[in-house]
């Protein structure tokens, strides 16, 4: 028996076939076919060189791919970019805040930008300064912000639109392992609500808290299971073993 | 003498608004492996520029090799290898330019300690005519190594050599500081990553410009109090929240394919009462099994304590 929940489950938000970008001679992303569902948790990892971020930027819509065929929230990476844009949630590494703006008005900026009415901007600009316990920081500079504030600001302003999945890019570097957590605990709040998560790490123990994990060698996804199926494949202990036995088979020498 | 001192060093930014190394002291033995551990803000950075003589401290005092950071700046920064965090040779000079460069500026050659960077270096000299700023992350990083090397300095200070690396390449990094090790060769090394601790001879946790606990991976580890135990089922999410609000829990906190958790009274029934509590909540699959804390936990407990 498929329950509503289960059927919800089985909406595919990325799809991807073959999708491959060249630079010249260069394949940065080599066929790469896979799909995540909706209230999915996707690790997409690979070592530096990989080919993660070119894949990203081709699911965000900000890079055109050479061949395949993919959709991202119901939307063609070729045609349909401006779409993803709007119907998506990005979160890199280099929060992209204003520091020269307040919470409030950073809230109120990205809420304005895609495309929230000014009602609606000041019911979400008062939901998240409860919710991120900022109410009495609202009209601080961001940069006065200690990092895992930041971090968690930089988080919620990304989906304040509530697209139906947000990218992040290595979003934890740097910060300590409370305030790590404290992230996680974000992150998995907004799978549970169904919002999909994709998200690039270089820590091999959050890979163990996506649903489905992806491994990128040399332009090529290598392995996509659950990390149960992985750790049982390479008869490792732990993700970072997985990790290491593939892409210590990289002939790629890395930028990151 | 130890190879590097600091007395109650102190440094402060925006006129004594932000203190960014809070009274620290603690030295490091010749020939030690030493890490700094502790996520952005915590200080690393400001104590490997005040050691290397790049930044004045307000207060407090350090040494290397014996040298005052202040009265013996000249003496120090002929003798100390330093990779800052951030990328800092010459973009448009070739990797074997940058490399002469610098053992000129230190008044040696690249043949004179070619011993010392040779297991380093092969990986790059097939590239050695390629500039620098047209090297990938993993070569540059390399690079900047034997730079920082070519004059056989006798403390090398590294700044979050591996941030942003990935974990392959962290292990190859770490496997040539052991060798340096090897050659005598005293070494700082700092870094955000708390699996990294364990390869040090002896670390600090630092957190906020204050040293938490300073003493040997195992040292530490034994220094945990209490008992940890590793908790796992069918559905992780929701196995947080519940274990959370299970009122003997002290802590919860998730940790890969477990969550760890320590309770509050911990005696011989606290394990069989939690997994009926689980089971009640309609967990399957449910382990629950007492481990041994890893560094991180350790960071995560004494942190806790301090707030």
């Amino acid at each position: 028996m498929i329950t509503g929940q289960q059927q919800k489950m089985k909406e595919s938000v990325i799809k991807t076939e073959k999708l491959t970008k060249r630079f010249g001679d260069f394949i940065a992303a080599n066929e790469l076919t896979f799909e995540v569902k909706a209230g999915e948790i996707f690790g997409f990892l690979g070592a530096n060189g990989a080919g993660k971020t070119t894949a990203m930027r081709m699911l965000c819509g900000l890079s055109i791919p050479s061949s395949g065929k993919a959709t991202v929230a119901g939307f063609d990476v070729f045609k349909q970019t401006d779409e993803i844009k709007k119907n998506i949630g990005y979160m890199s590494q280099k929060f992209s805040l204003y520091e020269d703006l307040t919470v409030a008005e950073n809230i109120r900026f990205y809420a304005g930008i895609y495309g929230l009415t000014n009602k609606q901007i000041k019911e979400k600009s008062e939901e998240l300064l409860v919710n991120l316990g900022l109410e009495q920081s609202a009209k601080k500079l961001v940069r006065e912000l200690p990092l895992g504030w930041k971090q968690k600001l930089s988080f919620s302003v990304a989906i304040v639109h509530q697209p139906k999945i947000v990218f992040m890019d290595e979003p934890t570097s740097g910060v300590d392992p409370v305030t790590r957590r404290q992230f996680w605990d974000l992150i998995y709040a907004a799978a549970d609500k169904g919002m999909t998560v994709f998200i690039t790490t270089h820590y091999m123990d959050e890979s163990e808290y996506c649903g489905r994990v992806s491994i990128m060698v040399d332009g090529l996804i290598k392995a996509l299971d659950t990390p149960a199926n992985l750790k049982k494949e390479f008869a490792a202990n732990s993700m970072d073993d997985v990790f290491y036995s593939l892409a210590r088979e990289a002939k790629r020498s890395a930028d990151g | 003498m130890p190879a590097v001192s600091l007395n109650h060093l102190t440094k402060t930014y925006n006129k004594g608004a932000v203190a960014a190394v809070n009274d620290i002291s603690f030295s490091v033995e010749k020939g030690e492996l030493f890490g700094l551990i502790g996520p952005d803000g915590a200080g690393k950075t400001s104590i490997f520029r005040m050691l290397t003589t790049l930044l004045l401290p307000d207060s407090g005092s350090a040494s290397v090799d014996g040298y005052d950071v202040v009265k013996d700046y000249k003496t120090i920064r002929g003798r100390v290898g330093y990779m800052p965090g951030k990328f800092s040779l010459y973009q448009d000079l070739t990797v074997e330019e940058n490399l002469n460069f610098f053992a000129t500026v230190f008044g040696t050659t690249i043949e004179e300690n070619y011993d010392l960077i040779k297991d380093i270096y092969v990986q790059i000299e097939p590239f050695k005519s390629r500039r620098a700023g047209k090297l990938s992350g993993g070569m540059k990083q390399k690079l900047a190594l034997s730079c920082a090397l070519i004059h056989k300095p006798s403390v090398l200070f590294l700044d979050e050599p591996t941030t942003g690396v990935d974990s392959v390449s962290r292990k190859e990094f770490w496997e040539m500081l052991k060798r340096l090790r090897q050659q005598g060769i005293t070494i700082l090394v700092s870094t955000p990553y708390m699996d990294e601790a364990v390869l040090c001879d002896r670390i600090a946790l630092l957190q906020s410009g204050k040293i938490l606990s300073i003493n040997t991976p195992e040292g530490i580890v034994n220094s945990y109090n209490g008992k940890l135990f590793a908790v796992k089922s069918g559905t992780m999410y929701r196995l947080l929240n519940d274990l959370r609000s299970y009122k003997n829990t002290l802590s919860c906190f998730t940790f890969g394919e477990y969550h760890h958790l320590s309770f509050k009274d911990e005696n011989k029934n606290s394990e069989m009462e939690l997994l009926k509590y689980l089971e009640e909540k309609g967990h399957k699959q449910v382990e629950i099994k007492p481990i041994v804390p890893t560094i991180e936990d350790c960071f995560i407990k004494i942190a806790d304590n301090r707030n």
